[in-house]
């Protein structure tokens, strides 16, 4: 099982194309993932599921994945929700 | 032929235009054995029909995705798009295979209830973006239902009658986007609001609509003749013969009107003994340029650049506004085009700024002062309209200026976002006039000393009036007092026009008063240079100032100048505008 904390910077948040990409990508990886968002997770193959998280610019979510292509599936799905490291400060600011 | 019996039902104007035609009345549709329930052995081949209505719903919205962005443009196919996106989803498909196998509910209505949940789920969230998808997975959930209970591809009854009036509690965008221009004349929406995206994609197809017209659907038999007005937001149910008379008679005498003016169209604004007062036109977006162009605009006074920020979900990138821009000034060009820098504040919240919630918006953080706090975002857009002033005769306007500080610092951005084009090597126009919207009392006041350091005016008098009044122009409540009519927002614009003018610069006008034929007139009395309108107002403008002399004018700004009310300003404008009429 891979996990991976990350800081989301797109200003729009998790919401609409980005969302959409995400999904995508996610559903190319044979893997199960899961995306979670305080108290809550979603199917990351599932669009409607990830929109209901309602992620927000600033959040951290927490990305995990189990199953063939694990890490894989984490490295392509982190960079896109904004990658690794990015200091908190800088993170911040890119949220306006 | 049906009885007239005149019921008139009034909503809210979603899309504009009015219209004369047969009611037909659009069902639901294929809900109607949605309650069945299965017997446990039936569930694997209750799943199968399910999977085999699923993947036919998907080849519908693709070719109807397709068809759309042929059309529409990719921004409506993109509603499309989403929602097949939804159809594909594993999580939601799923919850529709678990209701028929655990539930045993038919395939019908295990659909619309798992559709009907995440509809909920996102629904709660409390935020307009995600309300729409909510409304999405409903659209969803009906197009399933219809395949799978065979009916035809949408509520919508094949072979309407030419000008049809499509009445219905609401349409699903799906079935809005699939509408034959030719037949249908107008919408009437018992629900549904101004912004949904069905009044937007009607609206792209030029179809009047009215929404909220609530009982619609219970009043309105087949075939009745409906008078739709989706400007004042009224629907006539089997008018009288002489309201359908009058109304045929206004659009005929509307025609010849439009005739006569039409011939207005290649000549300048001008007064009679050739005063120039530039007749411009106002747009929101690039695709009505050919509009202004037909309507003999002298170039646009006021290009709002809030299309570009609002309906998404990211901030539009530096590419995607050099476009819009450029194709504007290419259109336009040797005409100028007057851009306005973002222009909005907390009461539109953006998803990709976290704006505060200001207990009052309208005197809150919004257009300069918004710009200011987010450096990002107004860089990218002067960097975007300087890459675009070489395509044209671009001028440059920043909205809400209250104080010289303000004009200073936008005008330091502008400088230090050349600096860096010109060191890359990018070409900018070497001279591109930057002046600011006189919208607040306080610049009207300091007109002196603003107008020192920018190179031209233009008022926007509907916040004008909005702040020195302090009258909410959206509250029907205070509509006498939110009247630019007001000697106190007379005296205002007459300061602007002659400070600006004391100074060397061009004054212009860009808020509804300057469409107005009883506010024209008075206008040009006081010396206004330019008149910025929408695109339909333009040949009467000209009209108006084109039948007498400057001195006529200048004489009626000197009668006024010495009124005390609304009321006596506005009669003594009536007068004036029935003389001008009778003239030639």
């Amino acid at each position: 099982m891979q996990t991976r904390r990350i800081t989301i910077t797109d200003p729009v948040g998790l919401h609409a194309r980005p969302a959409a990409q995400f999904v995508q990508e996610a559903q190319k990886h044979p893997c199960r993932v899961i995306l979670m968002a305080g108290d809550r997770s979603a199917d990351a193959k599932s669009i409607l599921q990830v929109l209901s998280l309602g992620i927000r610019c600033g959040q951290e979510v927490v990305l995990v994945a189990e199953g063939p292509g694990e890490e894989a599936a984490i490295e392509r799905l982190s960079a896109l929700l904004g990658g690794e490291g990015g200091s908190p400060s800088h993170d911040a600011a890119a949220c306006g | 032929m049906t009885q007239p019996r005149a019921v008139e039902l009034r909503g809210l104007g979603a899309a504009p235009g009015s219209h004369l035609g047969p009611a037909v009345l659009v069902q639901k549709a294929g809900l109607a054995s949605t309650g069945r329930r299965i017997r446990p052995e039936e569930a694997p081949a209750e799943v199968e029909r399910l999977r085999a209505a699923l993947a036919r719903a998907e080849e519908e919205l693709a070719a109807l995705e397709a068809e759309t962005r042929q059309r529409l443009g990719e921004e409506k196919a993109g509603i499309l798009g989403a929602q097949r996106m939804m159809l594909q989803d594993p999580a939601l498909v799923e919850a529709m295979v678990r209701r028929i196998t655990e539930e045993h509910l038919g395939a019908e209505a295990a659909c619309l209830k798992a559709c009907e949940e995440q509809a909920a789920v996102l629904a709660a969230l409390d935020d307009p973006y995600l309300a729409e998808r909510a409304a999405d997975v409903r659209d969803v959930g009906r197009r399933v239902v219809r395949c799978l209970t065979g009916a035809a591809e949408s509520g919508l009854p094949k072979g309407l009658p030419p000008g049809a009036v499509l009445v219905a509690e609401d349409l699903l965008p799906s079935e809005t986007a699939s509408l034959d221009v030719q037949k249908v004349g107008a919408i009437v929406l018992e629900r549904g609001g101004r912004t949904s995206h069905t009044v937007l994609i009607a609206r792209a197809l030029g179809i009047p609509v009215v929404v909220g017209a609530a009982g619609i659907t219970g009043v309105v038999a087949d075939g009745e003749l409906l008078l739709v007005d989706g400007d004042q937001g009224t629907v006539v149910v089997a008018p009288e013969p002489e309201r359908v008379q009058a109304y045929q008679a206004a659009r005929a005498e509307a025609e010849r009107e439009r005739e006569r003016l039409l011939a207005l169209r290649d000549l300048p604004g001008a007064t009679r003994d050739g005063h120039r007062v530039q007749v411009a036109a106002n747009i929101g977006e690039p695709g009505e340029v050919a509009g202004v162009l037909a309507a003999g605009a002298e170039g646009i006074g006021l290009f709002r650049t809030e299309f570009l920020f609002l309906h998404r979900e990211a901030m539009p990138t530096e590419e995607e506004q050099f476009e819009a821009y450029r194709t504007v000034l290419e259109a336009v060009k040797p005409r100028p085009v007057i851009i306005r820098t973002l222009d909005i504040g907390g009461d539109k919240p953006l998803p990709y700024l976290d704006l505060p919630k200001e207990e009052n918006p309208f005197l809150g953080v919004r257009a300069i002062r918004l710009c200011f706090r987010e450096p990002e975002l107004f860089r990218r857009q002067l960097r975007a309209l300087l890459r675009a002033s070489p395509y044209g005769n671009l001028w440059i306007m920043f909205p809400m200026i209250s104080c010289l500080e303000e004009l200073r610092r936008a005008k330091a951005e502008l400088a230090a976002v050349r600096e860096e084009l010109v060191a890359a090597g990018v070409a900018v126009a070497d001279r591109i006039p930057v002046g600011i919207m006189i919208e607040t009392p306080a610049a009207a006041m300091a007109a002196d000393l603003l107008a020192r350091e920018c190179d031209f005016f233009s008022i926007g008098t509907n916040d004008l009036v909005q702040y020195t009044m302090a009258a909410d122009r959206g509250n029907p409540a205070l509509g006498e007092l939110a009247d630019p009519f007001h000697p106190a927002v007379l005296r205002l614009i007459a300061r602007t026009i002659e400070e600006g003018h004391r100074h060397g610069i061009p004054v212009g006008m860009c808020g509804d008063m300057a469409g107005q034929p009883l506010a024209i007139p008075l206008l040009v009395g006081m010396g206004i240079d330019e008149l910025s309108m929408p695109a339909p107002a333009v040949l009467r403008a000209k009209d108006l100032i084109r039948r007498a002399d400057r001195a006529t004018f200048v004489a009626l700004w000197e009668r006024v100048r010495g009124l005390a009310t609304a009321r006596e300003v506005r009669s003594c404008l009536e007068e004036a505008l029935a003389e001008l009429k009778s003239e030639q």
